[in-house]
């Protein structure tokens, strides 16, 4: 016993001991103000972990919608964006999209390598929750913009052009729209667009920049009769209920605290997801004469999509409404636009994304309400037809300018790098081809 | 000795096994096919999208038998797989040139059992 005293790894470990309880005593005075709300830090973290869970889920989403040859390269871009948007995201991301404004355009690189991007709230985005809590939340969704517009181009783009493309258009596109919409200064914010959750700056972005990608890339060989239908439907529900699940955080989350905003667009969220899904049934029974299991995850995908920027400003009436309009527009879009155009938007996420999210933030020009919430705006139908416009105009500047950058974005590409995987690497699959993997072995 | 292949229906495998069973033919293959006959296939529609006439899942069995057992094992298969219904399937009967058991290295005839 007395040995043990002596020795001196004990006295070393004691010392080490009273070190680091001193140090995190000091280290715990010095990066907890008393302005960061436990509650709102705790909900906040777990919808940025909802969230983050998303891009795996879209990745089971569109991976069981492709052929089987080509499972593992859709799981593998989403995997990526994981990786590569978060390095992008919290060297210079982050700080173009939040950073100090510069002429409403862009956010300025003031906060590169999140320099000044500390534990203390940051008062112009959320009070009440340390910056990088908001960052990292913010992180996710940058990672799953462009992971939805990888259903546009499936099955037929270079896994390197992929990666090139995707770090660009996060930096020219979704970075700047971002700012414009969310960043302090960012000029469609001073206009008073509402956009809760992201219905321009995430979908509307992202369809119309999927619409653009189909139409560079051009259709997979075989297109339309030739390509086998989806070789894993269970996959397919698996990734829509999970999307369904962590949405509750990129909506709840989206009131950046844990109270009655958070608690308002949690159920509308729940309502407007199931209320499309229902509609879609709905219609594929009265067209189809049956109801299909994809298109009931489809139509909830839909709701909730449109349900994004409404669900800080609306009630469940609203949500409702919202649901089964964006079933009908969808629909619409994947069963008569797409065979009307011919274009091969492979997992229609122009037809789901695009015209949901355009649907959503008009539809918040309609049936917000400051009864939901103060801070926000009354829409058309509680008095305001201003905002219908407001909503409208941030609609088009969202889409002309996605849709310009990420045409140009990729024939630039075309040009430099080649964006299509070559015939033979298309027709053998892009798991062999692009990773020299297999998703799934026959023997053994 | 004969090779028989019959395509039948998935639901009726168990019932062909066991009228097989009761003829003491123990040596079957079974592999999941798809096909289709004159019935065609049942069209499937993916987002308002028509799949036209896909194939059918079936199952294939493969028995090889020595000549006495032909009849009862042609005899099984078809007790054990009608229904009466189009898309019941088909029985060939082929001949067997040759049949080598492995673990002993037995040809023909005693390989078979």
């Amino acid at each position: 016993m007395l040995k043990v005293f002596k020795s001196p790894p004990f006295w070393f470990f004691a010392a080490f001991l009273l070190f680091t309880v001193i140090a995190t005593v000091v280290a715990a005075e010095e990066i907890t103000p008393a302005a960061v709300d436990t509650g709102d830090t705790a909900w906040l973290l777990t919808s940025s972990a909802l969230v983050l869970m998303m891009t795996p889920a879209l990745a089971f989403f569109y991976g069981g919608l492709v052929r089987r040859k080509n499972v593992l390269s859709i799981l593998m871009q989403c995997f990526m964006l994981m990786c590569l948007i978060t390095v992008q995201w919290v060297l210079f991301g982050y700080s173009l999209s939040f950073g100090p404004d510069v002429k409403g355009i862009i956010g300025g690189l003031d906060w590169f390598g999140l320099k000044g991007v500390g534990l203390a709230p940051n008062p112009a985005y959320a009070a009440t929750v340390p910056h990088q809590a908001f960052m990292i939340f913010q992180a996710m969704f940058a990672i799953i913009t462009p992971a939805l517009i990888l259903g546009a181009f499936a099955e037929r783009m270079k896994f390197s052009t992929f990666c090139v493309f995707s770090l660009l258009w996060a930096t020219l596109v979704y970075d700047p729209v971002c700012h414009w919409v969310w960043g302090v200064g960012g000029f469609l914010r001073a206009d008073g667009a509402l956009d809760f959750a992201g219905g321009t700056v995430v979908h509307v972005n992202a369809g119309i920049a999927a619409l653009a990608s189909a139409l560079v890339l051009g259709k997979r060989h075989g297109y339309p009769d030739k390509i086998s239908p989806p070789h894993n439907l269970p996959f397919a529900v698996l990734g829509a209920g999970l999307l369904w699940f962590g949405w509750f955080g990129f909506n709840g989350g989206s009131a950046l605290g844990s109270g009655s905003l958070a608690t308002n667009a949690f159920v509308v969220t729940h309502v407007a997801a199931a209320a499309a899904g229902l509609t879609w049934a709905l219609l594929d029974w009265i067209f189809n004469s049956r109801s299909t299991v994809l298109g009931i995850i489809t139509g909830a995908v839909g709701g909730l999509v449109a349900i994004t920027p409404a669900a800080g400003f609306v009630n469940v009436i609203g949500a409702l409404w919202i649901g089964l309009g964006v079933s009908v527009f969808c629909y619409m879009a994947v069963a008569l636009l797409k065979v009307k155009f011919g274009y091969d938007d492979s997992l229609d996420a122009f037809g789901v994304h695009g015209i949901g999210g355009i649907w959503g933030a008009l539809a918040t020009g309609l049936w917000a309400t400051k009864a939901v919430n103060p801070a926000g705006a009354d829409g058309l139908f509680y008095g305001n037809p201003a905002q219908f416009l407001i909503q409208f105009k941030a609609v088009i500047i969202t889409a002309v300018y996605s849709f310009v950058v990420t045409f140009v974005l990729l024939k630039v590409l075309t040009a430099v790098m080649g964006v299509r995987a070559s015939q033979q690497d298309e027709r053998i699959g892009l798991d062999l081809s692009q990773h020299r993997e297999a998703g799934y072995t026959v023997l053994e | 000795m004969k090779y028989i292949i019959a395509i039948i229906q998935p639901d009726r495998l168990d019932e062909v096994m066991a009228k097989l069973e009761e003829q003491e033919i123990h040596l079957v293959t079974v592999t999941p096919v798809m096909g289709r006959g004159r019935q065609k296939g049942i069209s499937e529609i993916y987002r308002s999208h028509k799949e036209a006439g896909s194939l059918l899942r079936k199952v294939k069995l493969e028995i090889a038998v020595n000549e006495e057992f032909v009849k009862p094992a042609v005899d099984a298969i078809l007790e054990g797989a009608r229904t009466g219904h189009v898309g019941d399937g088909k029985i060939f009967v082929l001949d067997l040139n040759g049949c080598i058991r492995i673990r002993t290295g037995e040809k023909s005839c005693p390989a078979i059992g």
